[in-house]
């Protein structure tokens, strides 16, 4: 070995600790990488396996009933590779271990020798067979949350007909890999579960024989999806369709391409942070060095070594800490990258786990890591380089101080020196003192980044169920129904409220732009349910003309006064203008609201209901789902607790999941720039320090001049990373899709104070370490010593 | 050997005979401090030759250690010219300064200059390395007396000890000129000796021009040559007649 690579081995190992602090930052780095574009990596493999084998389907279509025969019209649509038919129907479940009712989304199947598009994974069992009239694949969710096994029964009320079912096959579906209800938001597979039926079976009990109720299309090429989708809505128009989207818009592939943003969004995020982070200590530690190598390095020219031989030989020791981060960072990446995809694979219903690292991805993230390494030293190694040898050899003048206006703060505060020197020391050095500020407000950040989806979650929490759903169960008939209908459901012994709304799926146009949205027909002042908005304040429904969210009207380009176009997609489909005369900030998708009245007569019918709100006597429930249940019109029963239970349980544990990684996180760093920041301070002027020990200040005195520099430089980062968290959480809030969730940017003073007080325990941490340092400081050897 | 030479040369300015070393002519350096301009050096002229031991002597800041590292390829002049045999040193590049000093020149220093993380033998392979054609490390450092403490890291050599290591790095290499800026002016009188007689028995056994830098004239006796210097000029050279072992100095 080269004496010069000798000597590169034996600086690193002299300091290790700080090389250690830097190591583990960048692996950290490297670790978010590698994991976050892994998971990316598995998830979009596995996906686009599992689309393709399973052909999933590029346009969807609902509509009411058409015939047969419409399915080849739908066929010569331009564009349209391939078309199945399907017959759906939401039903009620029984399960005998449940007392509330649960609800199935039924799908037909194709009969036997066809292979129609969506196919099904068997993950057990078989598929019904035909002419078997009981038989159901059940999704594996809902039968693991049930422990259905196969030959299983429960009993489903299809078409106002109970109907017993048998369990023959456990299957997914890329239709469902996230499986939730239509208009859903966070999986409840207690409560929801997808059932597959044979098609003759399922038409038969729907009377929908030689008809179907829905078309997905398989396109020839992605170009064609808007015109087949103009296409189709004008053929299909007639038979009730409800405006066909593509894969953009349906659900399930919503959800998982929302979460994908997300996952790519904190794979740049976190890596960028940390690698910032150990970038900084890697300059702080390496300018220290090389400044206090000066006369070595006038050596080393004077013998003869080349500018660039000394450039490498420093440039070396910052991309041997890089190596380092970058190997473990990927082991740990790996590790984690692993366990969290297999996480999503359950979370999302993917038929099997599949874990996927590209060597590219472990290039790019020892590049990158290599290359912050490099930049972070770049200015000391090339002041190494261009260092005049004979300059270098002559010893170096002592610092010049000046008196700062930091000082003539300081002066107001207290006359004391030792306050006096640490404010000449830190303004002395304002880039580091700006750097370190910089490095441990970034700790504090991440703590606010990984804390504050817990308050933006409270607050949204506090304002769905606690303020806005006030009602215990969401009652969705089968029919529109005469308003009458409230008092019937008023009289069930238990009920202690009700409280009907009107329903209607519809395209809102306005200009090019156009969705298809809910519209929800309620009278003024509900008393069961009141829409909240971001501020958490009550938005009432207008006495006229249409409200919509906020987020809609962005999307249409609408503004007050404007009129939109309103078609409905149910019934006698009107289609008619209406003023949008209020918006409404909410929380989460694109909703319509009007008058119960104003919509009952833009359908043309009396005051009717198609679903009704109801407070239950708290001892009454199971007497209540029990009379629900036996009800033939009541078609779905949404029940508030159980949303917020399943909420609770989902999203809850990943937050805490995430706060956990990111405190750990943040306390490496934090650890990491304190520690460091204070070993170079110690290192600069333990001369300083020992000439104070010398003068006769105890060893306790001395330490708390080192100390005050930090704490000084800790409570300055405090308000700062508190600044960046909250851009920080501002970027992680714009990288979900706003036509999906809009959760407020809500930061909790508490998140504040977590966030400051954990830093200030690292700080002290590390100073306690360097206490250590302190207390052996050599009096002698350090005032022999030349610097 | 130097010793040896002929006495009857004794013109200050010229050894006849010997071949010309180093030739520098009207060195001027200034260094730009803020407003002010100081004056380094003031136009010397100086011939080194082979073989020789000579001292430079003179207070402090007189310019002695400008000197040194401009001829030692360290430093370029603000003007003049300065040739090494026929190397134009003023003329070169970063580079060829460099190679020069990679090839020709030995340096020791007041303080030595040791790498603190290498051990006594690691400091001269670092130079033997990159060297054309050095003797091993191990006998350079038998030359100065420290086989024995060969595997020492500088912390653990005593000054003289640490100065000798570096005497045994510049000569490893075998070096053409050895250039030795205040060599003792760090160590007390007996150790000082020892170190003076390291670079002495260079100077004999090897040939190598020698150049030592000192502000104190005792130490003047053991050269060949002695060349003062005050205020950036070159004030007196002087032909040393009775050369002196360092161990007969009278401190
Ligand atoms: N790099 C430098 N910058 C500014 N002035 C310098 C520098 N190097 C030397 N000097 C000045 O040049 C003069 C000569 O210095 P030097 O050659 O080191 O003297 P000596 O070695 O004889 O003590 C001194 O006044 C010194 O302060
Ligand atoms: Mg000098």
């Amino acid at each position: 070995m080269r004496s010069l690579d000798r000597k590169m081995l034996r600086d690193l190992w002299h300091l290790r600790t700080q090389v250690l602090a830097i190591v583990v930052v960048m692996s950290c780095g490297v670790a978010t990488f590698v994991m976050s574009n892994s998971i990316l990596e598995s998830l979009e493999r596995i996906r686009a396996w599992y689309y393709r084998e399973y052909a999933f389907a590029d346009v969807f279509v609902t509509l009411k009933r058409a015939p047969d025969a419409l399915a080849s019209r739908i066929g010569e649509i331009s564009g349209v590779s391939k078309v199945d038919t399907r017959v759906l129907t939401v039903v009620r479940l029984e399960i005998p271990t449940m007392t509330e009712p649960a609800t199935g989304q039924l799908i037909s199947l194709p009969s036997r020798g066809e292979s129609g598009l969506n196919r099904v994974f068997l993950r057990a069992g078989r598929l019904p067979e035909p002419g078997a009239d009981s038989e159901v694949a059940v999704s594996e969710a809902f039968a693991t949350a049930h422990r259905l096994q196969l030959g299983g029964s429960l009993e489903a009320i299809i078409n106002g007909h109970r109907q017993a079912l048998l369990v023959v096959g456990i299957a997914l579906s890329p239709e469902y890999i996230y499986e939730i209800p239509v208009g859903g938001l966070l999986p409840d597979n207690r409560t929801f579960g997808v059932l597959w039926m044979d098609r003759q079976t399922l038409a038969a009990a729907m009377d929908m024989t030689g008809a179907f109720n829905n078309v997905t299309i398989k396109l020839t090429g992605p170009r064609d999806e808007a015109s087949v989708i103009r296409d189709l809505d004008e053929l299909t128009a007639q038979y009730g369709g409800l405006g066909a989207y593509g894969r953009a818009d349906q659900q399930s592939h919503k959800f998982i391409q929302n979460e994908l943003n997300e996952l790519r969004n904190m794979s740049v995020v976190a890596p960028t942070i940390f690698l910032c982070v150990a970038a900084f200590l890697l300059n702080l530690v390496l300018s220290r060095l090389i400044s206090t190598q000066r006369e070595q390095i006038a050596a080393l020219k004077a013998f003869g070594y080349e500018n660039h031989e000394i450039a490498w030989h420093y440039l070396k020791m910052a991309l041997a800490a890089a190596v380092l981060g970058s190997l473990a960072g990927t082991v740990l990446g790996v590790y984690l990258g692993r366990g969290m995809t297999q996480m999503y694979t359950k979370f999302f219903h993917f038929p099997r786990f599949e874990f996927e690292l590209p060597l590219r991805v472990v290039v790019i993230g020892w590049l990158i890591s290599s290359l912050f390494a490099a930049l972070a030293v770049w200015t000391s190694v090339r002041r190494a380089m261009l260092l005049p040898p004979a300059e270098a050899m002559r010893p170096e003048p002592p610092a010049s101080f000046r008196k700062t206006w930091l000082e003539s703060i300081g002066v107001v505060l207290t006359r004391s020196s030792a306050t006096k020197m640490i404010l000449r020391q830190i303004s002395r050095t304002p880039r580091r003192a700006i750097l370190s500020t910089l490095g441990i407000s970034l700790a504090v950040a991440i703590l606010i980044l990984g804390s504050f989806m817990q308050d933006a979650v409270d607050y949204l929490f506090d304002a769905m169920f606690r303020l806005s759903q006030r009602y215990d169960v969401n009652v969705a008939l089968v029919e529109a129904t005469s308003a009458d209908a409230v008092h019937e459901l008023q009289q069930v012994p238990g009920v202690l409220a009700c409280e009907g709304y009107r329903a209607v799926a519809a395209r809102i146009r306005f200009a090019h732009h156009h969705r298809l949205v809910p519209v929800q027909g309620y009278v003024s002042q509900l008393d069961l349910l009141k829409l909240i908005d971001r501020q958490r304040r009550t938005v009432d429904v207008p006495a006229s003309g249409l409200m919509i969210s906020a987020e809609l009207a962005k999307i249409l380009g609408a503004r007050l006064g404007d009129e939109l176009t309103v078609e409905v997609l149910e019934g006698k489909r009107p289609t008619k203008r209406i003023r949008l005369t209020s918006t409404i900030d909410d929380f989460a998708g694109t909703t319509a609201y009007l008058q119960q009245q104003e919509l009952c007569d833009l359908l043309d019918e009396g005051l009717s209901i198609s679903g009704a709100f109801i407070a239950i006597d708290p001892g009454a429930e199971s007497e209540v789902y029990g009379r629900l249940k036996e009800m033939p019109g009541v078609a779905k029963v949404v029940i508030s607790r159980s949303t917020r239970d399943s909420f609770r349980r989902t999203v809850a544990e990943t937050i805490r999941r995430m706060r956990l990684i990111n405190l750990i996180f943040s306390c490496v760093i934090s650890i990491g720039v304190v520690y460091s920041t204070a070993r170079i301070s110690l290192a600069e002027r333990s001369r300083d320090l020992a000439t104070m020990r010398v003068l006769g200040f105890t060893r306790h005195e001395v330490a708390w001049m080192l100390f005050a520099e930090l704490g000084l430089l800790t409570l300055a980062a405090i308000p700062i990373g508190s600044a960046i968290g909250y851009g920080l959480a501002w970027t992680m809030i714009k990288a979900a899709d706003p036509e999906l969730f809009r959760l407020p940017l809500v930061v909790e003073f508490d998140t504040y104070l977590f966030a400051a007080g954990v830093v200030l325990m690292a700080t002290f941490f590390a100073c306690a370490l360097l206490r250590h340092h302190i207390d052996r400081l050599n009096l002698v050897e350090v005032l022999k010593s030349r610097e | 050997m130097s010793h040896d030479r002929p006495s009857s040369i004794d013109s200050p300015f010229a050894s006849h005979g010997q071949e010309l070393v180093f030739r520098a002519r009207g060195i001027t350096k200034i260094y730009h401090m803020g407003e002010v301009d100081v004056h380094a050096l003031r136009g010397i002229d100086l011939d080194l030759f082979a073989h020789e031991f000579v001292v430079l002597l003179g207070p402090s800041g007189s310019g002695k250690s400008t000197l040194l590292n401009i001829l030692g390829g360290l430093d370029v002049p603000t003007a003049g010219e300065v040739l090494y045999l026929d190397h134009n040193l003023t003329a070169a590049g970063e580079k060829s300064l460099t190679q020069f000093r990679r090839d020709h020149v030995g340096f020791i220093f007041q303080f030595y200059n040791l790498i603190p993380s290498l051990t006594a033998r690691e400091n001269v392979a670092l130079v033997t390395e990159i060297s054309p054609n050095p003797m091993p490390p191990d006998e350079a450092l038998g030359l100065v007396g420290l086989t024995e403490r060969m595997d020492h890291f500088p912390a653990q050599l005593s000054g003289g000890e640490q100065q000798r290591v570096a005497i045994a790095r510049a000569v490893a290499k075998q070096p053409d000129v050895l250039l030795c800026d205040e060599p003792t002016g760090a160590l007390d009188v007996i150790t000082g000796i020892t170190v003076l007689e390291a670079i002495q028995r260079i100077n004999r056994q090897l040939g190598t021009m020698t150049a030592v830098i000192t502000h104190n004239a005792t130490i003047a006796n053991m050269a060949d040559r002695i060349i003062s210097l005050r205020d950036g000029n070159i004030v007196d050279i002087r032909r040393n007649a009775t050369k002196l072992a360092p161990h007969e100095l009278q401190w």
